[in-house]
């Protein structure tokens, strides 16, 4: 007999897991954020390149076909045809699901609290997860554009810098991939050099990410122009995600198919785009903002874990 | 060669990084929320013994190194190389002073060593854990003198030098730690 049956984390880490999302929903509740429910499983799967979903077999007992179904790799979509539909400020804590994600801070599964209010920009949202953060007992966030950071800690600008020049950083740094797409080269030169040194005395929001860095954020119209996105950095971890959302149904439409070109160069056909998000956003969505935050890994930054085994009862090795 | 991908990278597995084989001693998965996967790979050189890190994209592949670890019994030195044979198959192999390395001062003959060979030739070799060496030259012995913890350089049969308590005699047979230099005991 193993010991694979028992939890991986402990009952003092269940019991704070259950006071968290108490104290989420009373947040919430005290902020007139309405609780929803969006389903798990659905018929378009993200189209972001870098998000792999998990697909599974659906028999309708009077069709005689197996339709495709995906698990949810986020509850944005649904979440914003809610809002298109006049929800108002809304709230989920859900279960999501991504494929090929495996590690330290990642579980196959993990809970997410996805929250999005109306008429908010990525500041106001940032003000209302601060005063979350607040509740928690954490202590007071500070920011830092993505710039000021990355220059901080590289000595160069994110924005304008050439290729070349951000090569030379990620290969000192070591990266071993000979990489041209400046995505990927940020991105490394963010999570090796920068993220590890961030919120380590007290959270940190990075905001305006360079344009190529956007996923379904605003741009503005500077020049060049910045992605109104931010994340939540505690102890070096990046705990959340958001967005002064994009909502303009052409430019979804534009960046639906580039991530569906990318797609296709990896040989991955078989996505379609979420034509009921982009009706909903014909509809109008409202200029509103968003954020998605990880509770386990917002545990594991409570208690100064270093595996998110120690947060979930059961990850994937013992489901 | 054989080529693996980052997710066939398990502690243990050797492969060649800028020409020089290694071995990779952890593989962690990075990956920002929105953004590309990464593997942070930690590597030990099997030349230079030196730990390298390194990241490669999710997906990405190196080139397998073709290296073994063979138990063999040290034969001989001829004054230039150092000789082994492999008792199983009879096969010799010689390494230079250079491959030897710190083993070299610690084997006189008929000693099991680990040879690591990559391409069939061998790169490191690895003298056994502990040895029992005699001492040709170190001062007299201080008779009983077993507490106040005083030490003293003595030389060995192989040539080493190491530090043994005062009351050492020459001539005696010590137990030596290969991994660190250090004396550990009197031969029983």
């Amino acid at each position: 007999m193993t010991t694979d049956w028992r939890p991986s984390a402990s009952f003092e880490m269940l019991g704070l897991r259950a006071q968290v999302l108490r104290q989420i929903r009373e947040f919430m509740a005290e902020h007139a954020i309405l609780e929803v429910e969006t389903p798990v499983l659905i018929h378009s799967a993200v189209s972001d390149p870098n998000i792999q979903s998990f697909s599974v077999g659906f028999h309708h007992p009077n069709q005689p076909d197996q339709k495709k179904l995906y698990l949810h790799t986020s509850p944005e979509y649904a979440m914003k045809r809610l809002l298109a539909a006049g929800s108002g400020p809304i709230y989920q804590i859900i279960r999501v699901f991504r494929d090929n994600e495996s590690g330290k801070l990642h579980n196959p599964e993990f809970s997410l609290l996805e929250w999005y209010q109306p008429y908010y920009d990525h500041h106001d949202l940032m003000d209302e997860a601060d005063a979350l953060l607040r509740k928690l007992d954490f202590k007071r966030t500070i920011r830092m554009s993505y710039s000021e950071v990355f220059e901080h800690h590289t000595g160069i600008n994110p924005h304008q810098t050439e290729r070349m020049e951000l090569q030379k950083i990620a290969k000192q740094a070591g990266l071993h991939t000979a990489a041209n797409d400046p995505s990927l080269l940020l991105d490394f030169i963010f999570s090796s050099k920068i993220a590890p040194n961030l919120g380590h005395d007290q959270p940190v929001f990075i905001y305006n990410y360079p344009a190529c860095l956007c996923a379904l954020a605003n741009l503005t119209n500077d020049d060049p122009p910045q992605a109104e996105r931010f994340e939540l950095f505690i102890s070096g971890v990046e705990i959340a995600n958001g967005f002064n959302e994009l909502c303009d149904v052409t430019e979804q439409k534009h960046r639906f198919e580039r991530e569906m070109q990318l797609r296709h160069q990896t040989g991955n056909t078989d996505h379609t785009i979420d034509q009921r998000l982009l009706d909903a956003m014909t509809s109008g969505l409202p200029e509103c903002a968003g954020v998605a935050v990880g509770i386990d890994r917002l545990l594991m930054v409570m208690k100064g874990c270093d595996d998110i085994n120690q947060v979930i009862a059961f990850p994937v090795d013992r489901a | 060669m054989a080529i693996f991908s980052t997710n066939e990278f398990k502690p243990g597995l050797k492969v060649m990084l800028d020409g020089d084989p290694c071995a990779i001693m952890g593989n962690e998965f990075v990956k920002p929320g929105k953004g590309q996967a990464f593997n942070r790979v930690k590597l030990r050189n099997l030349k230079t013994g030196r730990v390298i890190e390194r990241t490669l994209k999710s997906g990405d592949v190196m080139e397998g190194a073709d290296v073994v670890d063979l138990e063999l019994q040290y034969l001989y030195r001829d004054g230039e190389l150092w000789h082994f044979m492999d008792q199983n198959t009879y096969e010799q192999y010689a390494t230079d002073e250079k491959t030897m390395g710190e083993a070299a001062q610690w084997v006189k003959g008929e000693e099991s060593c680990i040879v690591t060979l990559w391409n069939g030739v061998p790169l490191t070799v690895s003298a056994p854990t502990f040895v029992m060496l005699k001492i040709t030259e170190t001062d007299p012995g201080i008779r009983g003198d077993t507490a106040t913890g005083g030490s003293k350089p003595a030389t060995l049969e192989t040539g080493a030098i190491v530090k043994v308590p005062l009351f050492v005699e020459l001539g005696e047979i010590i137990k030596i730690d290969t991994r660190t230099g250090t004396y550990v005991g009197r031969a029983k």
